[in-house]
């Protein structure tokens, strides 16, 4: 079971067998959507017909709609940037108080506070999607009929998928920043403060300089979330449609391989982040 | 007149459940090395912390530099003080941990890190300004910890066991470089640790701390050979323990009889009378030892007691034999000399000892302020 | 009089921090989902009228095909959170105790990338390896297993594939995280008492995994339950998974009081699991929720 004991050959054999069959299997779909990001068929499927990048650069003129003149596609990307940029200043800033409220105060009900934080990881991403384009909508319908004001913010669009996104990525950039926050060696803040610095002080140099890895990371994880988000965005989306509700569609109707040529970006900044921290990640760990 | 740079009046704190420090009043001196010493839980710790302003007082005041503290947050208060796990901000590198306390004066950066560069000259860590802080080794730390307060030129440094977490060797060192800095700086020192030896070695004048009151504050060499209190006798330094009745008075020596019926000699302290209980406390390197009465070549008389040898506790200098009195079957604890006579002392071998009575001292049972 | 104004700006202080989690938890959590309850019991009477009633779960129970998509939901969801724990364990005990130092880092690494990758990305390759016209249908033609490509696409067996996908990362995790904290020592020690593979794994190593392993079934059965994408795309377009009806209702025909409904009936079905995986291993809410 473990190195130290006697592990029979044919048990070391299936294991190695194991681990790469299951890496095969792990990285088969990604593999494929990059090769066929290349091939020289207006549909992504066997045979090989040939190596291009049509579908990176080609335009009308091709014949071929590649990535970089396809505006409804830039166009979704730069919509879900925006939505994950709120998203992430959002959850990070409501995380970050969050993290203060449960570890640096006490009051009465925090136990019930802290269990209600974690509610908004068990609720299916589609219910959190209805339940707040329900509600929203009746606050608007109540707006509209007491004060006649057409709080448009608040019908299916961006702002409700902004709000739909944040309403379960502040429970995980909470955990993230907690999780950091309860290590926090609070004679630390006592020197600083027996050293002559006052509390705002205290905050600024040594409080969230500790915080800022946890920061940066759950950053991170705020923005490739709301981007990659799909459960909640479809129920909420306006006429403006993010870019996973974009592929989606495509994918039903069946796309030409624009949208391998759009995965493969995606694999890459996914791929570039997820390694950047995970140094971060293993950086910090040396240090403390 | 002596002037002093910390004076408490009539401090005090309790808990829900004690009181930790019992209006406690007492002064130290510029420029000195005041230690308290006491075992854990005696409230030295939560008397520091009001020093320093990190708990309010029930009541009493707390002045510094002549300046009263009532009111004074802790990062205005004119102390510093070295942290038991030394509080090294983790990220920032050895010169920014010096510069912090500047850093928070205003004191420009350029000017900031030439007295941090200083200051670690000064302590004997030149050069390693930019070190990060997980790069040095403890006793480096150490001196990091110091150079930061004492950069800031306190009126008083509050130490809080800081060598606790060190192990041997290397606070035998830090002790003697200790001693050294502050001689070099002149800043006042308090000092906390349950550590006798500490308390000992460093300090001009050491306070026993009991249970939310000074047992005594004396130097050193006091409350090693004078020790005021049964508290005192026991806490510093090793000593035999001797339980009994007093039997017979005579001027300064009183007699007690221990229950199993020793009857031994010892300087009184405070007022006894025939029948009282009381406890004798005698030193392992005041009683001497011999193979025959000739050995203990005794200046003046004095009572010669009879055991056997139960174990010797070898160590060096310090070595000792612990013997059973003959009769009452007690145990006492024997310095053996420097010279190395008697290391070759055998279990059960019969052995005489003795002392004189007016370097063991005697406290009648309950009077602790006696 | 200092007192007083440190404790005023200390509950000062303690309401600033406490505005934002209240706007969140009430705003975005409680009152939408109280509104949603309201919402289901909702009856429409006549034009712009309603009622409170229970027509619409009246109508998922009679209407055979919501409640046989609804059961079709949970027990693929339940099979396939079994098949993501089986195929998990193995990784996470490879990671965790057969490989060392880097070794173990790389692996992990390995295994955790694709999940950085969307949902959309995987499930497009999955389509594209599965479809009639696809990669493996067309290996199995040029291999001789299949005469003609076949469609794998819209099956069970198909849905299950990309959903125990989907799934691997939120099981692999928090096993990963039990299994490395179990001490290799008291492997040793079982086996020193006389233990075989079989009892020290049915003895000491799943009952100290036991906090990950439920962490990690709880949120994979959540996840798969609520998944929309895969279940869709690989599933097909005749609406067999419980979370497009709520879709339906919701959007295309434009019900919300029985997409409500359905949302509710989910979010039932949802906790009843969380609750009952808690009680059958013993944990608590919050201990498991912070491994994952």
């Amino acid at each position: 079971m473990i190195p130290s004991l006697p592990r029979p050959l044919w048990l070391r054999a299936a294991t190695i067998f194991f681990v790469l069959g299951f890496l095969v299997l792990l990285f088969m779909p990604l593999v494929t959507v990059a090769v066929f990001a290349f091939n020289d068929a207006p549909y992504p499927a066997p045979p090989w017909q040939g190596f291009t990048l049509d579908w990176f650069t080609g335009n009308e003129a091709h014949g071929r709609t590649g990535l970089f003149s396809d505006e409804e596609l830039l166009g979704s990307i730069l919509i879900s940037m925006l939505v994950a940029t709120w998203v992430t200043v959002l959850s990070v800033t409501i995380g970050t108080t969050n993290a203060f409220l449960m570890e640096r105060m006490s009051f009465r009900g925090q136990g019930v506070l802290a269990l209600l934080m974690l509610v908004p990881l068990v609720i299916p991403g589609v219910i959190l999607g209805i339940s707040i384009l329900a509600f929203a909508s009746r606050v608007a319908d109540l707006l509209g009929n007491l004060m006649g004001w057409e709080a448009e913010f608040l019908r299916p669009g961006l702002p409700l998928v902004v709000l739909g996104q944040v309403s379960y990525i502040i429970a995980i950039s909470t955990l993230t920043i907690s999780a950091r926050l309860k290590r926090f060696d609070r004679t630390l803040e006592e020197a600083a403060c027996n050293l002559g610095a006052s509390r705002l002080a205290v905050l600024g140099t040594i409080v969230l300089p500790y915080l800022r890895p946890a920061l940066i990371g759950s950053a991170a994880i705020a923005f490739l979330m709301s981007f990659e988000n799909f459960n909640t965005t479809l129920m909420l989306v306006g006429a403006d449609s993010p870019l996973t509700v974009m592929m989606y569609g495509r994918m039903r109707d069946g796309a030409t391989p624009v949208l391998n040529a759009v995965s493969v970006f995606l694999m890459v900044a996914s791929a570039a982040i997820a390694l950047a921290l995970m140094r971060g990640d293993r950086r910090d760990a040396q240090r403390s | 007149m002596t002037t002093f740079d910390l004076e408490a009046k009539a401090l005090s704190k309790r808990f829900a459940t004690h009181t930790a420090v019992d209006a406690l009043s007492f002064g130290v001196e510029r420029g000195s090395f005041f230690s308290i010493l006491g075992p854990s839980g005696c409230g030295k710790t939560t008397l520091l912390r009001m020093v320093a302003g990190f708990i309010e007082p029930d009541g009493g005041d707390v002045e510094i530099g002549g300046r009263s503290m009532c009111g004074v947050p802790p990062n205005r208060r004119p102390v510093n003080m070295v942290f038991q796990q030394l509080a090294l901000f983790p990220m920032m590198s050895v010169g920014e941990n010096v510069a912090y306390g500047l850093a928070r004066r205003g004191v420009a950066r350029a000017d900031r890190e030439r007295k941090a560069a200083e200051m670690l000259d000064r302590v004997g860590l030149p050069g390693l300004a930019a070190k990060r802080v997980d790069q040095l080794s403890g006793g480096q730390r150490q001196r990091v910890a110091i150079a930061r307060s004492l950069v800031l030129k306190p009126t008083l440094l509050l130490l809080d066991e800081p060598l606790g977490a060190l192990d041997l060797k290397l606070r035998e060192r830090m002790k003697i470089e200790l001693k050294q800095l502050q001689a070099a700086f002149g800043t006042t020192f308090v000092y906390i640790t349950h550590d006798q030896s500490e308390a000992l070695v460093l300090s001009d004048r050491v306070a026993v701390m009991n249970s939310g009151r000074f047992e005594q504050v004396g130097t050193p060499q006091e409350l090693y050979y004078s020790p005021a209190t049964p508290f005192v006798a026991g806490f510093v330094g090793a000593n035999n323990r001797i339980d009994g009745q007093v039997s017979a008075i005579d001027g300064d020596l009183v007699e007690i009889r221990s229950a199993a019926g020793w009857t031994v000699k010892a300087r009184r302290h405070g007022t006894l009378k025939p029948g009282d209980a009381a406890t004798i406390f005698v030193r392992p390197e005041v009683a001497v030892l011999g193979r025959s009465t000739a050995d203990l070549a005794l200046a003046e008389p004095a009572a010669v007691h009879q055991g056997t040898v139960e174990s010797l506790l070898f160590d060096g200098a310090n070595s000792a034999v612990l013997l059973r009195e003959q009769a009452s079957r007690c145990e006492f604890r024997v310095a053996l000399p420097q010279t190395g006579r008697y290391a070759d002392l055998k279990v059960n071998e019969p052995v005489f000892f003795s002392f004189a009575a007016d370097r063991a001292v005697c406290f009648g049972v309950g009077s602790s302020h006696g | 009089m200092a007192k007083a104004t440190a404790s005023a700006s200390q509950r000062l202080i303690l309401w600033l921090l406490l505005a934002p989690a209240l706007l969140w938890l009430f705003g975005l959590i409680l009152l939408p989902h109280l509104d949603l309850a309201l919402l289901s019991l909702r009856e429409r009477t006549g034009p712009g009228e309603y009622a409170f009633g229970l027509a619409q779960y009246r109508t998922f129970f009679t209407e055979p095909l919501y409640w046989d998509v609804f059961v079709r939901t949970a027990t693929i969801s339940l099979i396939a959170t079994a098949l993501t724990l089986l195929l998990a364990f193995p990784i996470a005990w490879t990671i965790a105790k057969l490989t060392r130092g880097r070794l173990s880092t790389l692996l992990f690494a390995v295994c955790l990338i694709p999940f950085w990758v969307s949902e959309t990305v995987r499930t497009l390759g999955w389509m594209i390896l599965l479809r009639e016209t696809g990669v493996i249908p067309g290996l199995l033609v040029t291999l001789g297993i299949t005469e003609v490509p076949i469609e794998m696409l819209y099956r069970d067996p198909t849905i299950l594939v990309g959903l125990v996908y989907t799934s691997l990362l939120f099981m692999v995790v928090p096993l990963y995280g039990s299994l490395e904290s179990l001490d290799d020592s008291l492997i040793e020690a079982a086996y020193d008492l006389g233990g075989n593979g079989w009892t020290v794994l049915r003895t000491v190593v799943i009952p100290h995994a036991s906090p990950g392993i439920t962490a990690g079934c709880i949120v994979v059965f959540m996840l798969t339950l609520g998944n929309y994408l895969t279940a869709s795309l690989l599933g097909g377009k005749n609406s067999l998974w419980f979370t497009e009806q709520i879709y339906t209702q919701f959007i295309t025909r434009f019900n919300w009081e029985q997409g409500a409904a359905f949302g509710f009936l989910l979010l039932l079905l949802s906790s009843v699991m969380v609750w009952t995986g808690l009680r059958l291993s013993g944990q608590r809410f919050s201990d498991v929720m912070s491994r994952t």
